[in-house]
C-alpha cells in the first residue's frame, strides 16, 4: 500500500544516524537551574515564590494568570536565590526563579492515581493543567486549552505525532523506543478527555521499528499506528492532518474545527505522567547532537539547566564550533548565550560550524520556493511585496499562513532569507493590525 | 571557557546543494552537445559565430556591471555565456560575424540589463538579440547554407520549414526526410538542427531538475494537437505533427528558451497556460503566418504575459475557501 504524505515539502539530509541508537541517559541535576517565567505560548507566569524561600522538586513556583499561559514549576529542590531577569534562548532577558540544588531532591509531586482512566473529562484536563504541560514538539501550546476544544466543536480523532520530521532530533523517537506503553496510555487519557473516537499514531517510515513496536503494544481497536513517507515538515499540524485525513483546516483556523487534537509524542507521556503520577513538567528529553558536539547524547533534562551544563556531559564544544542551535536545524533559533537554560520546548541543541554565508543572488524567478511550500505560499513573491511595503499585497497572497518550516528558503538557489523577509512581513502586519483596531 | 562568539541567524539553517552559478553551469553543460553538432555540420563557421557571440554577451555583461557599480564576480553565475551560446545557436550559419557581435551586444544590454541584470528582465535576451537582428538585417538572417555533410547542386538552399511553407513540400513530395532532422544533416540555425543533440542536454536538464519538465511537455502538447488536427484533415496540404515537432527551432525552444526561468512563470497553472500558450502560437505562425518559423516570436509573446500570468494564478492555500463554481 502507498504510505500516506502530504504535497510539497522537502527531503533535506537526515542527521539522524548520530543519536537514534543512543539511549536516553539521565543529565544530573546541576547546581543551580534558572527557570524562565515565560516558556510557552501566551502570557508569562506570575511569580510565586521570592528569594529565600525553600523549595520542593515539582512545587508551583510561576501561576498562569490567564487561559493561553501555564504553569511554571521547580526542577530541582533547594533555596531560591533569585526572581528576576535571565537570558532566555528566544533571545530577550525574561524573568527567571534561580534555584540553588540542595540535592535533596524532594519532591511535592501530587498523589499518584491508580486508575486514571476512570477520571472524569474534567479532572484529566486539571491534572494536565496543574502539571503545567505545554506542547513539547516545539511551538509550547499549553496543552489543557487544546484538550479543551469549544463544545460545538466535537472531536473525532486524536493524533499523536511521531513523526519527528525535523533533521538530527531523535528524542521522540527514543520515546517511543522506550516508553511506547507510556505514549499508548497517554494517548488513551486524551481520547477520554476530548471524548474523541479514534486514535492515529503517525510515524515516518525512517522510524519503522519505532512504529512496529508500537503496534505490538496496542490491545485496543480504535488506536491505529500509521506509518508515513519520511518528508519534511510532515509534522507540522495541518500537514499531518492533511496526510492522515484528508482533512483541511481553514486559514486561520485550528485542528479542532476538523475534529482532530494532535498531541506529539512527548507531550502524551507528559500527560501519561502527571493524570497518574500527579507528576509536574518539570524535566524533558532532548537530542544534542551535530558536528561540534564530540558525544552526541539523548539526555533527560531538568528544565532550567543552563546550555553550558548540557554541553559539558556531551564533552564540550569541539574547535571551530559557531553556531549553536536551539531546535532543528530547519526551525531552531540560534543561540549566543550559553547561560541561557534549557526550556519547555526544548527539543534539541546542535553545535556545529558553518561556512561564511553565501552570496545572496537576485531572484532568478525558478519557482521552487513554490513548488516545494507545504502551505501553497508564494514566498519570492512574498518577500517582494514585503521589500517594498506592499502589506495589503503580502497578506491578500497568504503571509499569515506562513508557518515558517523553511523549505522555501532550504531550496533557494540564490540563498534569499525568504523567511527572515516573510517574518518581518508578518510581524508588521500584525502591528499594523493592532493599531488599526 | 574560552570567549566564543556565535553566529546568530534567522532559521531554516539547512540549504539545498544546488545555487544559482551552478544552475547556470547545467544548463551550459547540457548545451555541449548540441554545439559539438552544430561544429560537426558547419565546421568552423561554427566556431566563429560561437566564439563571437560569447565575446560580445560577456564583454557587455561587463561594461554594464562596470557602470552599474556591481562585482564584477556577478559575471561568473554564466548566465551571459549562456545568453551568448543560445543566441549563436539561432543564427544562420552563414551571418557575417559583426551582425552576431551586434546580436550579443543587444540581448545583454536590451534584453537583460536594462531591466536590472539576471532575474530582473522580461524577455528572453538571446531571443531579444536574435528579434533584433531579424528585423536589422533580414535578408542575412533568412539566408541558409547547407550543412557540410550534405552535398546539394543547387545555388539556394531552404530550411525545412522553408521548403514546407513556399514550396508547397507535401504536395510536391519534397518534404526533408525526418531522419535527416532527427540527426540534423539539414539546413537551418546552427545549433538547432540537430534534435538527438538537444535532446541528450535536455535529458540531463530534466533529470538534475534544472528545468521544469512541464513546460516542454506543454508544448510539445499543444503544437501536436494544434498541428495534428490540419494534417488529418488533409494530410496532402499540412505537414505531420512529427515533422513539426522535429524541425526548426521548436526543440531547443521549448527546451533551452522557454524553460528560462527568470521570464516562465512560478506559479504551477501559469507555467501550464505559458506553454500550451507556445505550442499554439507556434502552430499558428507556421500554418498561417507570413513566417514559415514561430518559435522565436511565440516565446517572445508569451513572456510578456508572464507577470499577468504570475498574478492571476496566485496557487491555492491550504485551507482556504475553494471558490464558489
Amino acid at each position: 500500500m502507498k504510505k500516506k504524505t502530504f504535497p510539497r515539502g522537502i527531503h533535506p539530509p537526515g542527521g539522524k544516524e548520530w543519536t537514534a541508537d543512543k539511549a536516553i541517559e539521565v543529565l544530573p541535576p546541576p547546581e543551580k537551574v534558572y527557570i524562565p517565567l515565560h516558556q510557552h505560548f501566551g502570557q508569562p507566569a506570575q511569580p510565586l515564590v521570592k528569594k529565600g524561600d525553600t523549595i520542593l522538586r515539582g512545587q508551583k513556583i510561576g501561576k498562569a494568570p490567564a487561559l493561553f499561559s501555564a504553569d511554571v514549576h521547580a526542577s530541582v529542590s533547594g533555596k531560591v536565590l533569585a526572581v528576576d531577569g535571565h537570558p532566555h534562548p528566544l533571545g530577550k532577558p525574561v524573568l527567571a526563579v534561580t534555584i540553588a540544588n540542595d540535592g535533596q531532591d524532594s519532591s511535592s509531586d501530587e498523589e499518584e492515581i491508580t486508575d486514571p482512566f476512570s477520571l472524569s473529562p474534567e479532572e484529566i484536563i486539571r491534572r494536565v493543567k496543574e502539571a503545567g504541560i505545554v506542547g513539547l514538539g516545539g511551538a509550547a501550546f499549553p496543552t489543557a486549552v487544546k484538550l479543551a476544544p469549544p463544545a460545538d466543536k466535537p472531536i473525532d480523532t486524536i493524533i499523536i505525532n511521531g513523526c519527528e520530521c525535523e533533521p538530527f532530533l531523535t528524542s521522540d523517537y527514543r520515546l517511543m523506543k522506550e516508553y511506547p506503553e507510556e505514549i499508548i496510555s497517554g494517548a488513551e487519557l486524551i481520547r477520554l478527555a476530548t471524548n474523541a473516537k479514534q486514535i492515529i499514531i503517525s510515524v515516518e517510515d525512517n522510524k519503522e521499528d519505532a512504529a512496529e513496536l508500537l503496534a505490538s503494544k496496542i490491545q485496543e481497536k480504535h488506536i491505529f499506528v500509521e506509518v508515513l513517507t519520511t518528508k519534511y515538515p510532515q509534522g507540522a499540524e495541518k500537514n499531518l492532518i492533511l496526510a492522515l485525513l484528508k482533512r483541511e483546516v481553514p486559514q486561520g483556523g485550528l485542528p479542532f474545527d476538523v475534529g482532530v487534537v494532535v498531541q506529539n509524542v512527548g507531550t502524551t507521556k507528559a500527560i501519561w505522567e502527571a493524570v497518574r503520577f500527579g507528576r509536574p513538567l518539570y524535566q524533558r528529553v532532548i537530542t544534542v547532537s551535530g558536528s561540534g558536539i564530540p558525544e552526541p547524547k539523548n539526555l533527560l533534562v531538568r528544565i532550567g539547566t543552563p546550555l553550558q551544563t548540557v554541553i559539558d556531559f556531551c564533552g564540550g564544544l569541539k574547535e571551530g564550533v559557531n553556531c549553536l542551535i536551539m531546535g532543528g536545524p530547519m526551525m531552531g533559533i540560534t543561540q549566543w548565550n550559553l547561560e541561557a537554560p534549557i526550556i519547555k520546548g526544548t527539543s534539541g541543541l546542535l553545535a556545529w560550524s558553518l561556512p561564511p554565508a553565501s552570496q545572496v543572488f537576485d531572484c532568478i524567478r525558478c519557482g521552487r520556493c513554490v513548488e516545494h511550500c507545504p502551505m501553497g505560499l508564494t514566498p519570492t513573491q512574498l518577500a517582494k511585496y514585503i521589500q517594498f511595503g506592499f502589506w495589503d499585497e503580502a497578506e491578500a497572497w497568504g503571509v499569515l499562513d506562513c508557518v515558517e518550516c523553511g523549505c522555501c528558503q532550504y531550496s533557494c538557489p540564490a540563498a534569499i532569507p525568504l523567511v527572515q523577509w516573510i517574518r518581518l512581513g508578518k510581524a508588521t502586519i500584525s502591528a499594523l493590525k493592532r493599531k488599526t483596531v | 571557557m574560552a570567549e566564543t562568539t556565535f553566529i546568530i541567524k534567522s532559521s531554516p539553517h539547512l540549504r539545498h546543494p544546488d545555487s544559482v552559478p551552478k544552475i547556470m553551469l547545467s544548463v551550459i553543460i547540457s548545451l555541449l552537445p548540441a554545439v559539438a553538432a552544430s561544429v560537426y555540420f558547419f565546421r568552423w563557421r561554427a566556431v566563429v559565430l560561437y566564439l563571437a557571440c560569447l565575446a560580445g554577451a560577456i564583454l557587455t555583461e561587463a561594461v554594464f556591471l562596470a557602470a552599474r557599480k556591481k562585482p564584477l564576480s556577478t559575471l561568473l553565475d554564466g548566465s551571459a555565456v549562456i545568453t551568448g551560446l543560445l543566441l549563436a545557436m539561432t543564427l544562420p550559419p552563414s551571418l557575417r560575424l559583426d551582425q552576431a557581435v551586434i546580436g550579443a551586444v543587444v540581448a545583454i544590454a536590451l534584453g537583460k540589463q536594462v531591466f536590472g541584470g539576471l532575474g530582473h528582465n522580461i524577455f528572453n535576451p538571446a531571443l531579444v538579440g536574435r528579434a533584433f537582428l531579424q528585423t536589422a538585417f533580414p535578408v542575412a538572417m533568412t539566408t541558409w547554407i547547407p550543412p557540410v555533410t550534405k552535398i546539394i547542386n543547387t545555388a539556394t538552399y531552404a530550411t525545412p520549414l522553408g521548403n514546407l511553407k513556399f514550396q508547397n513540400a507535401v504536395a510536391q513530395h519534397t518534404l526533408t526526410p525526418l531522419k535527416d532532422l532527427f540527426w540534423g544533416n539539414t539546413g537551418g540555425c546552427l545549433g538547432e538542427t540537430s534534435a538527438l543533440a538537444l535532446l541528450i542536454g535536455a535529458l540531463y536538464l530534466v533529470a538534475r531538475k534544472t528545468i521544469d519538465w512541464k513546460i516542454p511537455a506543454g508544448i510539445i502538447l499543444s503544437l501536436s494537437v494544434f498541428t495534428g488536427i490540419f494534417w488529418l484533415a488533409r494530410p496532402d496540404k499540412y505537414a505531420s505533427p512529427l515533422f513539426h515537432l522535429l524541425s526548426g527551432g521548436l526543440i531547443i525552444g521549448a527546451f533551452f528558451m522557454a524553460t528560462d526561468m527568470v521570464t516562465s512563470p512560478i506559479t504551477p497553472r501559469g507555467t501550464i497556460i505559458y506553454a500550451l500558450g507556445i505550442g499554439f502560437l507556434v502552430g499558428l505562425i507556421r500554418l498561417f503566418g507570413g513566417y514559415p518559423e514561430g518559435v522565436m516570436y511565440s516565446i517572445l509573446l508569451m513572456n510578456t504575459v508572464v507577470p499577468l500570468l504570475n498574478r492571476s494564478t496566485r496557487p491555492r492555500l491550504l485551507g482556504e475557501r475553494r471558490a464558489k463554481k
